[in-house]
């Protein structure tokens, strides 16, 4: 694992209330309630981490690529990023971010889609649809509740002329965000399993999620 | 537990995607044919299966066969119309605007590309557009972006697209759940070089239209507001015509189906998912 970080002093490895290592290629979920600081860290570098957010009272409130895009104005998230509600509220707020880019406009690998990307001989690869299937699954919801998602760490530059690729990740090992909830929150994550594209080098690798509470709880 | 990859798996992965790559962005483009003329050729009455004018800051929906073919055209002054659509056989696959841009290489939807399902089968194709100005990053407005850019006038006579969506998907059987990322056309949004997106009114003029052909059966929904980017502090949309034209069989040279490896592998799908 890579050197913890100490982004203040009320975060110490000791004192985090989660502290979860997500294997390559695996899904996850977990609770984070209202005030608390969530860290998803991209432990080995250069691994696209799939995340979704759902109000944890009310699943059916969860999180809208295109809500944070309009509230941001702009297609990327960082540092001051609201992440914004189907219901136009904030789910939570980016307070840090070492890597700098992260894309919430291409969404998740699929079977399906790798199909149509690469070729039908891709079908049968491990994707993050099936993660997301199957963690919220979990919650009691399906494949309808799987909406566009975030890309931490994913490298998608967009040119003024639409043009759009994925290029290889720009973030080293260790790179983290920090989000505060502002409300509570199931986080869902995808650790990308994806080989065919440098999402993730082509070499997927562990993330970990780190949880603490709030300092002005 | 992590066993990595060998650097000889790696490298042939990586050559494979800089192929795609290459071609993805390169050659296809080329290919496009550019804008549809204006004025739009006339429909014949008899193939006109029904014509709806949806009044500015409403909502419709209607079903489309596959092969039908909607007309959507800005007859009656600027507007942006919202789009989502869903498999009629099976609500739970629906528009997937990610998908659509990511398979395409571009966020930019013209005449030729296609609109993706989440299911990796083709929902649409665009046959006609002639201004090439639609927004699938943004979508649509809503009741709190109406309130704050149209301050002190807020209120239901300020209709907006998300209630409008969750209206329509209601009365279709859905729920909110089921509303899919929408797809804003004539709204003529651009990224610069920060991310930060701009508004080009010059890309949109009154009478510009967009031919979609439907490629498999589908519940499709409209909403007709203000895009929340337009730059016009008044809420003025006109009313947006939609023309729903009887099928016909595409060509086996048709320009949608085959101007890209990745739309013809999308029409695979969908040719395997009708036997
Ligand atoms: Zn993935």
């Amino acid at each position: 694992m890579t050197q913890f970080v100490q982004t203040s002093s009320a975060r110490t490895l000791t004192n985090a209330v989660q502290d979860h290592y997500i294997p390559a290629e695996a899904p996850f979920s977990t609770v984070v309630k209202k005030g608390q600081i969530l860290r998803i860290e991209d432990s080995y570098g250069q691994q696209a981490i799939d995340t979704l957010f759902y109000n944890a009272q009310d699943f059916s409130e969860r999180y809208s690529s295109q809500d944070t895009m309009r509230e941001q104005g702009a297609a990327y998230i960082s540092t001051g990023t609201k992440i914004i509600s189907s219901e136009g509220r904030v789910m939570a707020v980016m307070t840090a971010d070492t890597c700098g880019r992260h894309d919430t406009s291409a969404g998740a690998c699929s079977c399906e889609s790798n199909t149509v990307r690469f070729g039908h001989y891709t079908k049968y690869l491990h994707a993050c649809r099936d993660n997301f299937v199957l963690e919220v699954s979990k919650h009691g919801m399906s494949k309808r509740d799987v909406v566009p998602n975030i890309n931490f760490f994913m490298n998608v530059p967009i040119e003024p002329s639409g043009e759009m690729t994925i290029v290889d990740g720009i973030s080293a090992p260790g790179d983290y965000v920090e989000l505060k909830a502002e409300m509570d929150l199931l986080l869902v994550i995808s650790n990308c399993p994806q080989i065919n594209n440098p999402c993730n080098g082509f070499d997927p690798t562990p993330v970990r999620v780190l949880v603490w509470e709030g300092e002005d709880a | 537990m992590h066993i990595r990859r060998s650097h000889d798996e790696i490298a042939a992965n990586r050559a494979r995607y800089e192929e795609h790559q290459r071609q993805g962005l390169n050659a296809t483009p080329k290919a496009l044919p550019g804008k549809s003329d204006k004025p739009a050729a006339s429909i014949a009455e008899d193939r006109i299966i029904h014509r709806e004018i949806i009044p500015g800051g409403w909502y419709w929906s209607t079903r489309v066969k596959a092969n039908e073919v909607l007309r959507i055209s800005l007859d009656q002054g600027l507007s942006t119309l919202s789009l989502i659509a869903w498999n009629a056989a099976d609500t739970t696959e629906r528009l997937n605007l990610p998908d659509t841009v990511k398979v395409q290489w571009t966020t930019g939807l013209a005449k030729g590309r296609v609109i993706f399902s989440d299911m990796g089968r083709v929902m649409f194709s665009i046959v006609e557009d002639s201004c090439g100005a639609h927004d699938v990053l943004v979508g649509g407005s809503t009741a709190s972006s109406n309130a704050k850019k149209y301050a002190g006038a807020n209120g239901p006579a300020l209709r907006n697209t998300r209630d409008n969506f969750v209206l329509l998907a209601t009365k279709a059987g859905l729920d909110k759940r089921d509303i899919p990322a929408a797809l804003a056309l004539f709204a003529p949004v651009r990224v610069d070089a920060d991310g930060k997106f701009h508004w080009k009114p010059e890309l949109v003029q009154q009478g510009d239209y967009v031919d979609l052909r439907a490629d498999m059966d589908m519940i499709v929904g409209f909403s007709n507001c203000p895009h929340p980017l337009d730059p016009n502090p008044v809420y003025a949309p006109n009313p947006v015509t939609v023309t729903r034209i009887e099928a016909s069989a595409p060509s086996a040279d048709d320009l949608c189906r085959t101007a890209t490896p990745e739309a013809v592998r999308g029409f695979e799908n969908n040719a395997f998912a009708a036997l």
